[in-house]
């Protein structure tokens, strides 16, 4: 699991000082669109930050760059004291960046179970094992289920996802994200499409993480969005409009103007 | 669930375990009582099922589409060639090593450049590096240049003054054949319910996800190529015992296709498909070769053209291959008894099921 740390840089002590994630400038350039213009953020460990903003602001840009499924064209990300910038997917996540996609993306010919399996063998140490079978890998198949029962599908443990619902496929995706044990969870948009039941579930769910979990959360829902967040980012243009508690953001005049008062023209 | 159809589910890998073991025990004594001929036939379709065999965890477990998979089955035969001397043998417990971890190093060296590659690319790059040894030993004198090189003699299997066979006896080679193959097969068997196993089926699903999950995809998808490398290595290895020649026309593009063939008329995803595909196109080869002369036209040189068309029909009509057709028709069959739906629990449901459905918006 550390075969990634000769490349990762140390730039501020690992201690209470240093925020679970943070970006310091990240620029994020498409040809002549700039999708992400010099955003700061940091994220508490133990706390829920939100980024909010109209479509085409920039926020799914942002969770691929701090994901590493894009490269910033400046700025960098520290995550626990450590630069990541450099750093690919597969090293962020072992470091205990986890991540859920706006677009349902997971193992669909494949079961509940096999999904959130994957996702916990991945944490279990080098899988260049070749002869033991996975289905006595207790610690691994353990770890699974109890992703599984979190994330609320353990009725539906053994179907196959691409039978699933919508509602539920993205329950697999938290159920996956849940398994790979991160301490920092980015959720783009965890509840896109889910009905009022699903999502009431989820909220509850993302709630009780939050004690263990430094969480980014991408989301249109506002009634989730606000019960949820601890810290709000707004964006606009790619650029941070605003950052702060719940209630200053809903008492922004800037934000009224540029977001919230036009928020039913693009609510789901 | 009735107790009778319980029961009859819990004894059927039971069953299939007794058949498995009784094909093995037929196949075993087939030189007891078949001609030579026969013998060497099936000899060549277990080669050829070992190749198929390695070319499926690329193509139906992992998804890679490789087009240059003959050039590992080519190299572990030029490697037993090029160390027997002239009229001398090589030894067989030294030359049959060497050989495979000389295609498994050619694998892991070619694998080290094309596994960064995806779709159409992996397809082009594979080729054009199987083309590249194709022409090393086709146009140098390195060994024997386009006509080949002859093994005069063949391996010996002595340890310590004691043979336990005789390569030099055909029965003897379709027997070290068959053990060979049943090692493959179980060796692949146990592969595929290993962690290693279930991250090529991820890999094959979702590469993407796969790398947000933290596996180093790279890392997987080398070692797999270079394992496929091996084992098509040791089918190489017995064709050119088999023979007693090796020529270019070992890795040429024709050997990659006709695997790949073989591959996809037995059905993707699984171990007994490329097997039977294997069987299936050696025996159709075999039947298209002896048609007759009919008036000024030669059907039986023309065989390829029937090939063609035989494998253009089972594109499309069995788009899951033979084996494909025939467990759906078991399971027609099965339903029409009232047996429950079959659970398709497996994760290593072969690729061609369960392709991904339109998402929902």
């Amino acid at each position: 699991m550390n075969s990634a740390s000769t490349r990762a840089v140390v730039v501020a002590p690992a201690g209470h000082s240093a925020p679970a994630l943070e970006t310091r400038s990240l620029t994020r350039r498409f040809g002549g669109l700039t999708a992400v213009n010099g955003v700061s953020i940091r994220v508490e460990s133990g706390t829920v930050h939100a980024v909010i903003g109209p479509n085409g602001a920039g926020k799914s840009t942002l969770v691929n760059l701090l994901s590493g499924d894009l490269a910033p064209s400046h700025g960098e990300i520290i995550l626990e004291g450590t630069d990541i910038t450099r750093l690919g997917p597969p090293q962020r996540s072992l470091r205990g960046l986890g991540r859920s996609y706006q677009k349902t993306n997971v193992f669909l010919p494949l079961s509940v179970f096999e999904n959130a399996r994957l996702a916990a063998q991945s944490r279990a140490g080098s899988s260049l094992r070749f002869f033991r079978p996975v289905l006595r890998e207790g610690a691994i198949n353990r770890q699974a289920d109890e992703a599984i029962e979190a994330a609320g599908l353990s009725a539906r443990r053994d179907r196959i996802v691409a039978t699933l619902s919508h509602g539920e496929q993205r329950q697999v995706e938290i159920a996956m994200a849940l398994a790979t044990a991160p301490r920092v969870l980015l959720l783009d948009e965890p509840l896109a499409g889910m009905g009022a039941e699903e999502s009431s579930g989820i909220v509850r769910l993302l709630s009780r993480l939050r004690e263990r979990h430094a969480i980014l959360l991408v989301e249109h829902d506002m009634d989730a969005v606000f019960s949820l967040a601890d810290t709000l980012t707004v964006m606009v243009n790619g650029t941070v409009l605003e950052t702060g508690s719940p209630a200053s953001i809903r008492a922004s005049a800037a934000v009224q103007a540029a977001y919230l008062g036009s928020e039913d023209t693009h609510h789901d | 669930m009735t107790h009778a159809h319980a029961s009859r589910r819990a004894s059927a890998p039971a069953l299939r375990f007794l058949l498995q073991v009784l094909l093995i025990a037929a196949l075993a004594s087939l030189p007891w009582f078949a001609e030579k001929y026969y013998v060497q036939f099936v000899a060549r379709i277990m080669i050829m099922g070992i190749l198929a065999m390695s070319l499926d965890l690329l193509l139906g477990y992992t998804g890679l589409v490789s087009f240059g998979h003959a050039a590992f089955y080519g190299v572990a035969a030029y490697v037993l060639a090029m160390l027997t001397p002239a009229y001398q043998a090589a030894g067989f417990w030294t030359s049959f090593p060497i050989a495979v971890i000389g295609a498994a190093t050619s694998a892991l060296i070619i694998g080290f450049f094309v596994v960064r590659t995806h779709g159409i690319y992996f397809i082009m790059v594979t080729l054009a590096f199987a083309q590249m040894l194709f022409f090393l030993f086709h146009d140098t004198r390195l060994a024997g240049g386009n006509d080949g090189i002859y093994i005069d003699v063949r391996p010996d299997a002595r340890i310590l003054g004691w043979k336990p066979f005789n390569l030099e006896r055909y029965d003897h080679v379709y027997l070290l054949v068959l053990v060979l193959f049943v090692l493959v097969w179980l060796f692949l068997r146990v592969l595929l319910r290993s962690r290693f196993g279930h991250v090529l089926a991820g890999i094959r699903v979702n590469e993407h996800r796969m790398r947000s999950l933290g596996f180093e995809t790279f890392r997987y998808k080398l070692a797999c190529f270079t394992i496929a490398g091996a084992l098509a290595g040791i089918a190489g290895y017995l064709s050119a015992v088999q023979f007693g020649v090796v020529n270019p026309e070992f890795m040429g593009w024709h050997q990659s296709a006709a695997v790949m063939m073989m591959v996809i008329l037995g059905g993707m995803g699984t171990l007994a498909g490329p097997v039977l595909g294997a069987a299936a196109w050696m025996l159709l080869e075999l039947g298209f070769q002896s048609l007759p002369v009919a008036g000024s036209i030669d059907l039986g040189k023309h065989w390829q053209l029937w090939m063609g068309g035989f494998i253009v029909l089972t594109a499309l009509l069995l788009p899951s291959g033979l084996l494909g057709a025939w467990s759906s028709l078991a399971r027609q069959v099965s339903a029409r008894r009232g047996a429950g739906p079959q659970t398709t629990a497996n994760p290593m449901a072969s690729a061609g099921k369960g392709r991904p459905l339109d998402r929902q918006p």
